[in-house]
């Protein structure tokens, strides 16, 4: 006979098979809005499941909870695009409070008897989410400038740092050697929430790609930690699989900043090179206006454009539409090139071009866009830097050295869109700036790209 | 509570789970890493069925808060998530153009 406990049993592993069927499905564009509703299904049907419980005895505070929290969740679901990277930083920070929350719930309603093995998980699962909690908060400030964006760096701050991530999982061990202690446990909450402060302030924002990744999976491991507490199979197949995507993200981004995996791990990313920017020297640029741009490129067969960051700071990725209308109907092959941490999170720049309507297929990753360079009449630069620095590629002394980088400077001409010479981020000088194949468009994106554009139509109207 | 069998069942679970994720998860293009990450966090958010637990079973009156905000938290991360990753995937189309409805 099929108890209620059963039919519990069997939504959650209906669940269970639609969130990996969801993540399965968003592999292609194609199928990925099919993985949307797998997930949506197999979440309802859980949550329906869960309700049916028994030991639930009044529904009235997690009625109003589920409707406080939709209430919250749809405007979070309607932020602007370009509010992508720190709307998905606070949705890291709220999943870790949940879990941090139900965490010490459990732990007080359970001690003193807890077994040393569900002790050592729930300490796990909320140093981890408090970690995340307060580190993701501190992100989520940083990306939307509430917060200074600048890293913020002492002597001896990774010391500091590992030493209280040591003091909390000792405090962590004494508790699994006896949970009764109780009074130890807000002292580790706090530790982590304090740990997760420190280990964001020394980032800056063009490491933000590899930290919300690795906040991803942190949050994830915590989920799944969560799952071993409660023993929910469910909970610890869904952290595992955010867990396993947050890590794949950071494995990724840190590849393709060139840092060792260790390094991310410890999160002792973000130290400022500033020695390079000091040896600048004063050397030659050719600049051109936009009428001289438009000539270059409507006489261009192939063009391929490398938006960064400061394509989404200038919000000019509609103006980068028109652009790319006005050659297209000129015959013109425009293509983009998209390094994997331009912007401020894994895809940022996809986005934000989906946003603007160019379509998915013109949009190439780094390994695809490279071999065309060579091939290439025009690079246009719109706002990236760094990943576009051929010191990576041939100059050892450069902090960036053996990044990879997309080579823009083998295409006939690089035409860069920058609003001064002043380095960018990282404060690496950039040599691509003085070959001679480079022109400097001088101004800011989203004007410059709308007085090419101009141009170009302009052109076209008189024949 | 655990027993044995139930924690090793458990660690079997998070293997098999972790190993699919892995599998599954390196198929996603690059293309659409953002929408990867909003999805995987509204999915990660069924942490909701715990904290529905702990608010409702109303224990102490300490767990039923925790519960509640945690209810809040995760909700709010379902409902958002899913929302904004639909959103996203909407936006991203391919270059054959579907004849205009």
């Amino acid at each position: 006979m099929i108890t209620g406990q059963h039919l519990i049993e069997i939504t959650y592993l209906i669940a269970t098979a639609l969130f990996i069927l969801s993540l399965k499905w968003l592999s292609s564009p194609a199928t990925a809005r099919r993985g949307v509703w797998a997930g949506e299904i197999g979440m309802a049907l859980a949550i329906i499941g869960t309700l049916l419980y028994r030991g639930i005895v009044d529904y009235k505070w997690v009625g109003i909870a589920l409707v406080l929290g939709a209430i919250i969740g749809v405007p979070l679901g309607n932020v602007a695009m370009t509010a992508v990277p720190q709307r998905t930083a606070l949705s890291h920070a709220f999943g870790a409070l949940c879990v941090t929350l139900v965490g010490t719930a459990e732990f007080y309603l359970r001690t003193p008897d807890v077994p040393r093995f569900t002790m050592s998980v729930l300490s796990l699962e909320v140093i981890l989410g408090s970690l995340t909690f307060t580190g993701s908060l501190m992100a989520a400030g940083k990306l939307q400038e509430v917060l200074p964006q600048r890293p913020i760096t002492y002597k001896g701050q990774n010391i500091v740092n590992l030493g209280m991530l040591a003091v909390a999982i000792v405090i962590a061990v004494l508790l699994v050697l006896d949970p009764g202690r109780t009074v130890l446990y807000p002292v580790m909450i706090l530790i982590a929430l304090v740990f997760g402060v420190m280990l964001i302030i020394p980032i800056g924002g063009a490491d933000m790609p590899t930290v919300i990744s690795l906040l991803n999976s942190y949050a994830g491991l915590s989920a799944a930690a969560m799952g071993f507490v409660l023993d929910s199979k469910l909970l610890i197949v869904a952290g595992a699989l955010d867990g396993a995507s947050g890590f794949i993200l950071s494995v990724n981004m840190s590849k393709a900043m060139n840092r060792s995996f260790t390094n991310v791990l410890f999160g002792a990313f973000g130290q400022v090179q500033t020695s390079a920017a000091a040896a600048q020297e004063q050397r030659a640029v050719r600049s051109a206006t936009a009428e001289e741009a438009a000539a270059i490129l409507s006489a261009a067969n192939r063009v391929v454009v490398v938006p960064g960051y400061g394509m989404a700071v200038a919000q000019a990725q509609h103006r980068v539409r028109e652009l790319y209308d006005a050659l297209t109907k000129r015959g013109v092959d425009v293509k983009f090139g998209i390094h994997p941490v331009a912007g401020r999170m894994p895809g940022h720049m996809n986005v934000l071009l989906a946003e603007a309507d160019i379509p998915y297929d013109k949009l190439l990753d780094m390994d695809d866009a490279n071999p065309d360079f060579p091939q290439t009449d025009v690079a246009l630069i719109i706002g990236a830097n760094d990943v576009t620095n051929p010191a990576a590629r041939n100059d050892p002394s450069s902090p960036i050295y053996g990044m990879p980088i997309l080579d823009v400077d083998k295409a006939h001409t690089v035409m860069v869109i920058k609003r001064s010479m002043s380095p960018g981020f990282a404060g690496i000088d950039n040599p691509l700036y003085y070959l001679d194949n480079t022109l400097m468009l001088f101004g800011d994106a989203k004007a410059f790209v709308g007085g090419i554009v101009r141009e170009l139509s302009g052109a076209a109207a008189h024949g | 509570m655990h027993t044995q069998v139930d924690l090793i069942t458990s660690l079997y679970v998070f293997m098999l789970a972790a190993f699919i994720g892995f599998e599954v998860i390196r198929r996603v293009s690059p293309l659409l890493h953002t929408p990867l990450m909003s999805l995987t966090n509204a999915l990660d958010a069924i942490a909701v069925v715990g904290a529905i637990i702990i608010a409702g079973e109303r224990k102490t009156n300490m767990s039923t808060i925790l519960g509640t905000i945690a209810i809040v938290a995760a909700t709010s991360n379902i409902v958002g998530g899913f929302i904004i990753t639909d959103r996203m995937l909407k936006m991203f189309k391919p270059s054959t153009k579907a004849p205009k409805q």
